[in-house]
């Protein structure tokens, strides 16, 4: 018991809660980019995508079940991420109450320290984009269960949207640069021989991930996907 | 050499201090940084003025004692290097350098450059004892150490407590010291018995210190003059997690 209350009040603890969710997340994405990927295969295929996301398992279990149950599992880990983000921010930023007046790193990554607000553009990023091709709140032209037209229209009509999308994956791969590596070795899973692959790992994994998410709002504004 | 330097001065823990300006002539670049901070204070002195404080001990490398923010990098950001083994060489006549004090809730401002580093003895003290034989010295080899293991505690025993990977870290976070003190026992044999309570315990007492947390940016072990690798944070953590999964306890 009163180890588990370490891990709980630890800072070590709530970074391995972060990273957990963290891989979660990154597992979401991964598959989230492959299915854009039938966006190029026309729009039947995309719809009917789509439409098997919302029956998929029916009818072993009811319509929407396993929509569901995703969707409240990434709502879990989105909440459980931002939170501990908010705590260990604040122990941090309290850690030291006097600035230096000259502080200079060595051999920071861009990534590393620019984690939070990278994660506050994605956080951002994610509720428009919930707005914007899942309720359509924000969108011109929303029609349910046609998400190829929504899609099209959706960055054709406002090509600054689509701008958006870029901007917000690129911070999500410059995320994922720093986060998939610090995870792993937050949860005690990195030593010095895997150092070198896990570093690679993360690499690819912020750049595929940028490249192909990225790929989509690029297609449409060029004409490709239309 | 002729030097400005702005020396961070504070009367005692509880004034603000503030960046005062002084220029020091005769500086040779044979001097190491603290000799520099000698012949200023010896001007100070005989102007009549308060010496600046600062720690220092041995002078060569290998206590821990000293160590000040030199132009925004630990022990000035020369590889392996601490404050007494910087040279004057390595800077240029007429540089203007800024000097400060490690910067940390948990490491406050006793005077000017000095800093109370007394929570890295707390983190030390709650790791408790290891159960070695005292008395006769033990046969030699009767407790075999695999080579590796051997060689990568005594890289982490290398950690002479300086506070750099605290001052360096954007968080303040003294991961790095922790992660080098439970892992120079944790991987040797002697260590094991009390293994999961010692990193529990030791864990524990650095984060009521106000220690900021760990964000795996790596500037701790740019700025460590014993060259402490940040894979010896991904063992802490692992020891943690496996040592609070368990309970704490070393029988399954």
């Amino acid at each position: 018991m009163a180890a588990a209350l370490t891990l709980y009040r630890s800072t070590i603890g709530k970074k391995a809660i972060m990273a957990l969710s963290g891989i979660i997340w990154y597992g979401f994405v991964i598959v989230h980019m492959i299915g854009n990927f039938k966006i190029f295969e026309g729009a039947e295929a995309f719809n009917k995508y789509s439409h098997f996301l919302r029956e998929v398992g029916y009818p072993a279990v009811p319509e929407g079940t396993i929509l569901w149950v995703i969707r409240i599992v990434l709502l879990v880990s989105l909440v459980m991420h931002v939170l501990m983000a908010i705590q260990l921010t604040r122990l941090d930023v309290s850690g030291r109450p006097v600035a230096y007046k000259k502080k200079r790193t060595k051999q920071a990554s861009f990534a590393s320290m620019t984690l939070r607000y990278g994660g506050l553009a994605i956080l951002f990023f994610v509720v428009y984009h919930l707005l914007h091709f899942t309720t359509g709140a924000a969108h011109p032209d929303f029609e349910y269960g046609n998400p190829y037209n929504n899609v099209v229209i959706g960055f054709t009509a406002q090509p600054l949207t689509a701008v958006f999308y870029i901007v917000a994956v690129a911070a999500l791969g410059t995320h994922l640069y720093h986060g998939v590596w610090s995870a792993l070795q937050t949860l005690g899973l990195n030593n010095r021989r895997s150092d070198k692959l896990f570093r690679g790992v993360a690499l690819l994994s912020g750049v595929v991930l940028f490249l192909g998410f990225a790929m989509v709002p690029v297609s449409v504004l060029l004409g490709i996907v239309k | 050499m002729k030097i400005t330097v702005n020396v961070w001065r504070q009367k005692n823990a509880k004034t603000k201090g503030t960046i005062v300006k002084y220029n020091v002539d005769h500086v040779s670049p044979d001097m190491s940084f603290l000799e520099m901070l000698d012949v200023l204070n010896q001007q100070l002195i005989a102007r009549g003025e308060e010496a600046i404080a600062f720690d220092h001990d041995c002078r060569e490398g290998i206590c821990g004692s000293c160590g000040v923010v030199i132009n925004g990098y630990a022990h000035g950001g020369q590889q392996a290097t601490t404050t007494c083994q910087l040279h004057m060489r390595s800077f240029k006549d007429g540089d203007e350098i800024t000097v400060e004090p490690w910067r940390a809730k948990a490491f406050p401002v006793i005077k000017d450059l000095v800093v109370d580093r007394g929570a890295f003895d707390r983190i030390i003290r709650a790791g408790g004892f290891i159960s070695a034989g005292t008395g006769s010295a033990p046969d030699a080899n009767s407790t075999p150490v695999a080579k590796e293991s051997a060689d990568l505690a005594f890289d982490a025993a290398q950690c002479i407590g300086c506070g750099a990977c605290v001052a360096a870290c954007p968080n303040a976070s003294a991961m790095l010291f922790t992660a080098a003190k439970v892992s120079h026992l944790g991987l040797l044999p002697q260590g094991q018995p009390e293994r999961k309570t010692r990193v529990l315990n030791m864990v524990a007492q650095m984060d009521t210190e106000g220690f900021g947390g760990c964000t795996n940016i790596g500037e701790c072990s740019a700025a460590c003059p014993k060259e402490i690798g940040l894979h010896f944070i991904g063992r802490l953590n692992r020891d943690l997690l496996g040592a609070s999964l368990t309970g704490g306890s070393s029988v399954d």
